[in-house]
């Protein structure tokens, strides 16, 4: 790692006022950019932790909308978020990585084969920052790109727990345990929803034709005939683009068939 | 330079470190406790692993001046009062469950995070749990089975040794 300083303010507003300076950057749990800082992929001047901040911790869930602390770790996510995407968050890495690592975190970095960004673009959730409020259509915008400004930190996500149930389907790289591809599938109040991790070149996606054939029938065999394009696909040593073409298939009608 | 304080197995202990010095190097270099192991260093193995205000987190993979103030625990920290084993590293000792013995630290305090909030898991549970620890020697069958045998349940169905 290259030299840096580090401050952790207790407070948003202490925090947005740190990453004014120049080549400063935020810390999450700090599980995806510790080991960037350790290849020396990044050399911040100064690292923001946001760990010390009470005000972005926490999971709630009140008259059927969810909200989740930017800095809510996955553990906490795992523990006391709605039951889909608690069981997403248990799933994410392992013990260690889920009581440090945070949702914020996750969202800000967007892998293309993160868990999370599937499950936001699914549920329709927002992604409220210390300026804004961002709908996740809006938030994704490719690979490790998202509509964050410099300087602009995650404080919270909204979530209205989809009414007619939900579920996440993980087809794990069995080495790194990422998502080889992932699709959460919601039954929102605005229809049905699918989101897909791992799987595009351009990050996480909606799956437009399956949550039109399903919100004409919530069946597996509405997607019968669907078949996702492979040249959009992700390609390589641990799976072909017809490979995961057919694992969003495969992985939508698990889901569909979890809801029931 | 910044200096950093924290409770490390229930002895106050401080230091001067840098904004990137590891916990896991604060242990090791500053402190002179060792058993806390760097096996990758890229947060995969879990060798690394300790308790931050009780959870289970990987020290190479959180900054020192992240654990100001907080109650950290060691595999130092591990053994009775009168410097026997606890339940965890004698029942890694009975089963087998080690044999170089360089995961084993992170095996002990992983074991150690699983049993405090759920007692008497399954071995399923258990081998879930240990998905970020590696161990390169055992098969795990033999760690798995001491992990049980410390909740204090019936080992024999669990691979043989
Ligand atoms: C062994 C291992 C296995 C993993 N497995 C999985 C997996 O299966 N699925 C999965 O999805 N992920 C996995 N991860 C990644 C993990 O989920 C990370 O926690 C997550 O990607 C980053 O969150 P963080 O809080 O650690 O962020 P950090 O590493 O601290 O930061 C990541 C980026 O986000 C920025 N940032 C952090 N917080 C905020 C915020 N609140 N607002 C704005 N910007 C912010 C930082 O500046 C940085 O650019 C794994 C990681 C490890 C080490
Ligand atoms: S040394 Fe920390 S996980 Fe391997
Ligand atoms: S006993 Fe040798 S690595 Fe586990």
């Amino acid at each position: 790692m290259y030299a840096f300083d580090f401050e952790r303010p207790s407070t948003i507003a202490e925090a947005v006022a740190a990453l004014q300076d120049e080549d400063a950057q935020a810390l999450g749990g700090g599980q995806t950019l510790i080991p960037t800082l350790k290849q020396r992929l990044a050399s911040p001047s100064k690292l923001v932790s946001l760990s010390g901040i009470a005000e972005m911790k926490g999971v709630s869930i009140e008259g059927g909308v969810l909200t989740i602390g930017g800095g809510a770790t996955h553990a906490e996510v795992a523990a006391d978020a709605c039951a889909p995407l608690a069981a997403l968050a248990a799933n994410i890495g392992d013990p260690a990585v889920r009581n440090r690592g945070t949702i914020g975190g996750s969202l800000a970095n967007n892998d293309p084969s993160a868990d999370y960004p599937a499950a936001m673009l699914a549920l329709g959730a927002t992604i409220i920052t210390n300026t804004r409020e961002i709908a996740a259509d809006d938030f994704f915008q490719g690979m490790f790109t998202t509509a964050l400004e410099e300087g602009e930190i995650i404080t919270s996500v909204r979530i209205d727990v989809p009414p007619g149930g939900a579920n996440y389907q993980k087809f794990e790289q069995p080495a790194s345990r990422f998502a080889l591809v992932g699709v959460f599938v919601a039954r929102t109040a605005n229809g049905v929803r699918v989101g897909v991790t791992g799987a595009s070149e351009d990050g996480a996606y909606r799956w437009s034709e399956a949550e039109e054939a399903l919100n004409k029938e919530f069946r597996e065999d509405a997607l019968m005939d669907l078949r996702p394009n492979p040249a959009i696909m992700i390609e390589d040593l641990h799976g072909s683009r017809e490979y995961r073409a057919h694992l969003v298939r495969v992985l939508t009608k698990r889901a569909v068939a979890a809801i029931g | 330079m910044t200096q950093v304080s924290m409770t490390v197995n229930g002895k106050s202990a401080s230091g001067t470190v840098e904004g990137r010095t590891l916990l896991s190097q604060f242990l090791r270099d500053q402190l002179g406790l060792t058993g806390t192991h760097v096996g990758c260093d890229t947060s995969q193995c879990g060798a690394c692993v300790v308790h931050v205000n009780g959870e289970a987190v990987k020290a190479c993979t959180m900054l020192a001046l992240e654990a100001d103030g907080a109650e950290v625990g060691t595999i130092e920290g591990q053994a009775n009062a009168d410097g026997s084993l606890n339940v965890i590293q004698q029942a890694f000792q009975d089963h087998h469950g080690l044999q170089c013995g360089f995961c084993t630290p992170g095996m002990v305090m992983s074991a150690a995070a699983l049993l405090k909030d759920n007692p008497t898991p399954t071995e399923a549970e258990i081998r879930d749990y240990l998905e970020g620890n590696i161990c390169r020697c055992t098969g795990y069958h033999n760690i798995v089975k001491a992990i049980m045998a410390a909740s204090g349940q019936d080992v024999s169905g669990i691979a043989a040794e």
